[in-house]
């Protein structure tokens, strides 16, 4: 096998792969939250418990509607956009103005009542949900077994990624969405309805929570404390790639599955708090965080 | 007036002395107290909570309601997996509230805390669903019980007949805290024991999500066996990335902790053909099935976990060591305990140990694949009954001061 | 009504109340009552939300835990031990943190206090998830026995006291005059000369030293130090406290400790043992959406109003 300073390099090829397929997930969450905050400036706690509703919306219509995963993949995220327009429209929006302290805690109440219903309605230790039968599987390559799934999650979050940036950054419904957060009312006089974009975009945000959920459970399990345990990661990648940067929250994201993934290799009991410490180390030498600007 | 209070005094007085001379009943409070102290919304709920308070309320209701003539009353309380709050309210039902046992007691850490508390009082704890064989060993007390299961009966169970089988090499996925920890110490003694070796292990953090970095390790080790040293949630996450990630198909992957509710959460493509060992098993012969059945009754249709058919036979057994001791203080209700047999729908050749073992029968069992499953809950083949002295360990390795000094 | 009468009044029930409550809980209601004054006085008074604020009261509780089992030495000197590493705790990590402002502020005392929780969770001495068990409470000053519950009350109740009427002076003070100043307008404050991360630095290590105060006492009365201690949803929970109560309010953190601390005791062993967590994101979302003031804000805000 090969070998250099004593480490097993495909080993460590292999959790390089894992840390990127992790990875690319956290950059599926992460971005949501810093769509979120980047253009509404709401820092949503609940994104945790919203993905943890993405798991289980899948499960339940495969159990009570018999509808399989494709079609979860492409439903949930609209039926949690919507429940994320809701929340908004009813719970967020009365407290727009107020300090973002109150947005964080409130969203944090919501996860909290999430979270507790699910554990009285479906019990604390999960539910099995399968890998779609086209997906099962893997490739064996030189230095490991890849399962198709895992494959699948990589290429899927990196599209949805890829798209959204593009849409975002590059497209004219980009710009009237990073225009209407940053001049409300000159964006009003424009004829643009701004809530209705800040609605929308919140919508769009949390979707994306509930995609992670759908892509989530057939590997981890469905389970209601799925979502606590992700969040203050995946806040923590938002913050090192710059609060608001939705670029530097993907970059970060897929950089952040790597440490963590390498981490697992060295030191395992630490892989937890390895992305504290970066997080620790970026916001005291750049404060905006990597790709954030300077306020 | 005066007659009246009189007559009715006398008969009073009458009563009450020739219900002392049948019984010589004594009920320090008048009536007896259960407190059910366990997590009722969080990770274990599962394992124990509301459903280990139903089944106490059952246990009671069979028994009828009343012992020495007096009502038994049941308590319950949430200690949210926190030794610091579940210390407190059993401090304030033993101090204020006149309870006379607990029962319930899952988490480790919590029970390690209330069994103190519990001591220093002089109260019973009869512990259901924890793991650490800490409770009869070296942190023992005459004032504890301990049902169900320990770590060492779950390695003796499931490790010994593996590496004795030829599967000499181990890995561990472990969870990073102490139970897991006195999992991983007790199985590497059973696989050193029996001729076997441990060629890696990782510890885990506990709730960590992704274990396909760890199944990667495993894989790279050259095991014969990936024994999962973790429980709930961090059992089910690794043991479906194992499956994934095609480690069962290279090595025997081998849970040490499943309880019932875990075994339910898992796909049967996933985990058919797991060994595993278990306390208690719903599906095993009529006893058990028609206890079961009027357990699902009252715990909405789910069947019980192993723990909870535990606290129904542990208060059981305290309830008629109660009547037959006649009283409810600690001292001659646990000697009574461990004088009687505990033979139940639960427990198969049991007894109570002088250190607060309950000794008893252990299954070795087998997950089934979906096509062998009757029904959804038709979860295990039992493969083999081990004899409770086999299971656990015995009295005097365990290094338990006041059992061992009287003989 | 004068304030005089209003203090004597709440000192007299709080004198009363182990007779008709139960000591624990009450002692825990102080405890938390202390933890949730010293956070405030960074919140509510100097305008710096710190998220990882439980990494003090668990400190506190560890060293005097660690101490007192392990050495035999009185009650005092092991809370005035566990109060002094935890201002060195908030020293170190207040001079990383002052450097950053409002999320980001907040964002590193998470990120540290995550750091440290690490440290004790994997750290031999801190019993790991068991935490220190029968942490003895000692005899205090080596001749009064603590283990009776309502001489502990009554040392407990002078202890938060202490640390109360500290916070008072402090914002009363001209050093208390300037880190208002500062919640109000930082750059003028800057402007006129004051040295404004050095006052925030201070009342950082006050507020530190405070909740390590809450933490050692808690260690005694509970005796236990535990991992939950220093958990992030600790940090979680002593915001909602204050924001309750009522921040940048004296009494607002006492009445929220008193009313959280309450509600989870009456929750736990209520039908609604399975819903705390349901009830507790209720409290959350009503707080914020209803009363963002607190409890004694709005209260003044009605007083106010009407008489």
């Amino acid at each position: 096998m090969a070998e250099f300073l004593g480490i097993n390099l495909f080993g460590l090829f292999g959790q390089l792969l894992v840390g990127l397929i992790n990875g690319s997930f956290y950059a599926l969450l992460a971005l949501g939250l810093a769509i979120i905050f980047g253009l509404l400036k709401i820092i949503n706690f609940s994104q945790g418990a919203l993905y943890m509703l993405g798991a289980f919306a899948a499960w339940m219509a495969l159990e009570y509607l018999q509808l399989n995963y494709w079609y979860a993949l492409f439903l949930v995220p609209i039926v949690v956009g919507i429940f994320g327009i809701l929340l908004e429209r009813f719970l967020i929006r009365p407290i727009a103005n107020e300090d973002h302290l109150y947005s964080l805690l409130l969203t944090f109440g919501i996860a909290l009542i999430l979270q507790g219903l699910f554990t009285d309605w479906y019990g604390s230790s999960g539910l099995p949900y399968a890998i779609p039968e086209e997906l099962k599987g893997g490739t064996r390559l030189p230095f490991m077994y890849l399962p198709n799934y895992r494959a699948w999650i990589i290429v899927c979050s990196l599209a949805v990624c890829a798209l959204t940036w593009f849409m975002i950054e590059k497209t004219k419904l980009g710009a009237y969405l990073r225009a209407g957060t940053e001049n409300p009312q000159l964006m009003q006089a424009f004829g643009i309805n701004v809530p209705l974009i800040v609605t929308l975009t919140y919508g769009f945000g949390v979707g994306l929570a509930g995609l992670a959920g759908v892509l989530a459970a057939p590997v981890y399990s469905v389970s209601p404390e799925m979502g606590s345990s992700i969040l203050i990661v995946v806040f923590a990648i938002v913050v090192i790639g710059g609060m608001g940067s939705i670029g530097g929250a993907i970059l970060t994201g897929l950089a952040m599955g790597i440490v963590e993934g390498l981490t697992k290799y060295f030191y395992p009991e630490a892989s937890n708090t390895v992305i504290f410490l970066v997080m620790v180390l970026v916001l005291l030498t750049k404060p905006a965080g990597l790709f954030g600007k300077e306020a | 007036m005066k007659k009246i209070q009189k007559t009715l005094l006398t008969t009073a007085l009458a009563t009450a002395m020739t219900m002392s001379a049948t019984a010589q009943a004594s009920l320090s409070d008048d009536k007896v107290k259960i407190g059910v102290l366990a997590d009722m919304g969080g990770v274990y709920a599962d394992v124990c909570g509301p459903g280990c308070v139903e089944a106490v309320k059952m246990a009671v209701e069979d028994f009828g309601g009343k012992v020495l003539g007096k009502p038994i009353e049941v308590v319950s309380a949430d200690d949210q997996n926190k030794p610091d709050i579940g210390s407190v309210k059993v401090r304030e039902w033993v101090e204020k509230d006149q309870v006379d046992v607990v029962t319930g007691l899952v988490s480790s850490a919590v029970t390690g805390a209330v069994t103190k508390v519990l001591t220093a009082n002089e109260k019973i704890a009869l512990i259901s669903t924890s793991a650490s064989h800490a409770f009869t060993t070296k942190a023992c007390s005459p004032f504890n019980a301990h049902w169900t299961y320990d770590v060492v009966s779950l390695a003796n169970g499931t490790v010994k007949p593996m590496v004795q089988s030829g599967k000499k090499k181990w890995f561990f996925i472990t969870a990073d805290y102490a139970f897991g920890h006195a999992l991983e110490k007790v199985a590497t003694g059973v696989i050193k024991e029996n001729g076997g070796e441990v060629v890696g292990g990782v510890r885990a953090p506990l709730g960590t999500s992704d274990f396909s970095s760890y199944v990667l390790q495993a894989q790279s080790s050259g095991a014969d066996v990936v024994a999962l040293a973790n429980a709930g949630a961090d059992m089910v996450n690794s043991l479906k990335t194992a499956a994934e990630f095609g480690l069962t198909e290279m090595a025997d992957v081998a849970g040490l902790l499943v309880f019932t509710p875990s075994a339910l959460a898992l796909d049967p493509d996933v985990s058919a053909g797991m060994k595993l060992t278990t306390g208690f098993y719903w599906n095993m012969d009529d006893q058990t099935r028609e206890w079961t059945k009027r357990f699902q009754k009252r715990n909405g249709g789910k069947i019980p976990a192993m723990g909870q058919a535990g606290a129904y036979s542990a208060t059981m057994h305290y309830l008629k060591a109660v009547k037959e001791a006649g009283t409810d203080e600690s001292k001659a209700v646990m000697a009574q305990m461990k004088s009687m047999p505990v033979e139940d729908f639960f427990s198969r050749n049991g007894y109570l140990r002088k250190d607060g073992r309950m000794v008893h029968d252990m299954l070795q069992v087998k997950i089934k694949p979906a096509s062998e499953r009757q029904t959804v809950q038709d979860l295990y083949t039992i493969e083999k009954v081990i004899a409770g002295d086999d299971a656990f360990l015995p009295l005097e390795k365990g290094g338990c001061g006041f059992a061992l000094s009287q003989k | 009504m004068n304030n005089k009468t209003l203090n004597f009044s709440i000192l007299a029930l709080a004198l009363a109340a182990p007779l008709v409550l139960y000591p624990v809980f009450l002692m825990k209601v102080l405890c938390f009552a202390l933890f949730a004054c010293a956070f405030n006085l960074l919140l509510g008074f100097v305008g710096l939300l710190s998220f990882g604020h439980a990494i003090f009261l668990g400190s506190g509780a560890y060293i005097t835990g660690h101490l007192m089992l392990n050495y035999s030495i009185t009650p005092e000197v092991g809370i005035l031990a566990g109060v002094g590493a935890s201002a060195l705790i908030g020293l170190i990590y207040g001079k990383l943190a002052v450097k950053r402002e409002g999320i980001y502020f907040a964002m590193v005392t998470l990120a540290l206090a995550q750091l440290m929780f690490f440290f004790y969770l994997q750290a031999p001495f801190t019993g790991g998830e068991d935490g220190l068990q029968g942490v003895p409470r000692g005899f205090l000053f080596g001749l009064i026995d603590l283990s009776d519950n309502l001489t502990m009350y009554y040392f407990v109740l002078a202890i938060f006291i202490a640390g109360f009427l500290l916070i008072y002076r402090t914002i009363h003070s001209p050093f208390g005059q300037v880190l208002k100043a500062i919640r109000e307008n930082e750059a003028r404050a800057i402007s006129l000369g004051y040295k404004v991360n050095n006052y925030k630095l201070q009342a950082f290590v006050i507020s530190a030293a405070l909740a390590g105060l809450a933490g050692s006492t808690k260690a005694l009365v509970f005796q236990l130090a535990s991992l939950n201690d220093v958990h992030w949803f600790m940090s979680g929970e002593v915001v909602l406290m204050t924001l309750l109560g009522g921040m940048g309010t004296i009494w607002g953190p006492v009445l929220g400790a008193g009313t959280i601390v309450g509600l989870q005791n009456f929750l736990a062993s209520g039908p609604l043992a399975n819903y705390i967590h349901v009830v507790m994101g209720v409290v959350f979302v009503v707080c914020v959406l209803a009363f963002r003031q607190g409890l004694v804000g709005e209260l003044q805000k009605l007083v106010r109003k009407n008489f």
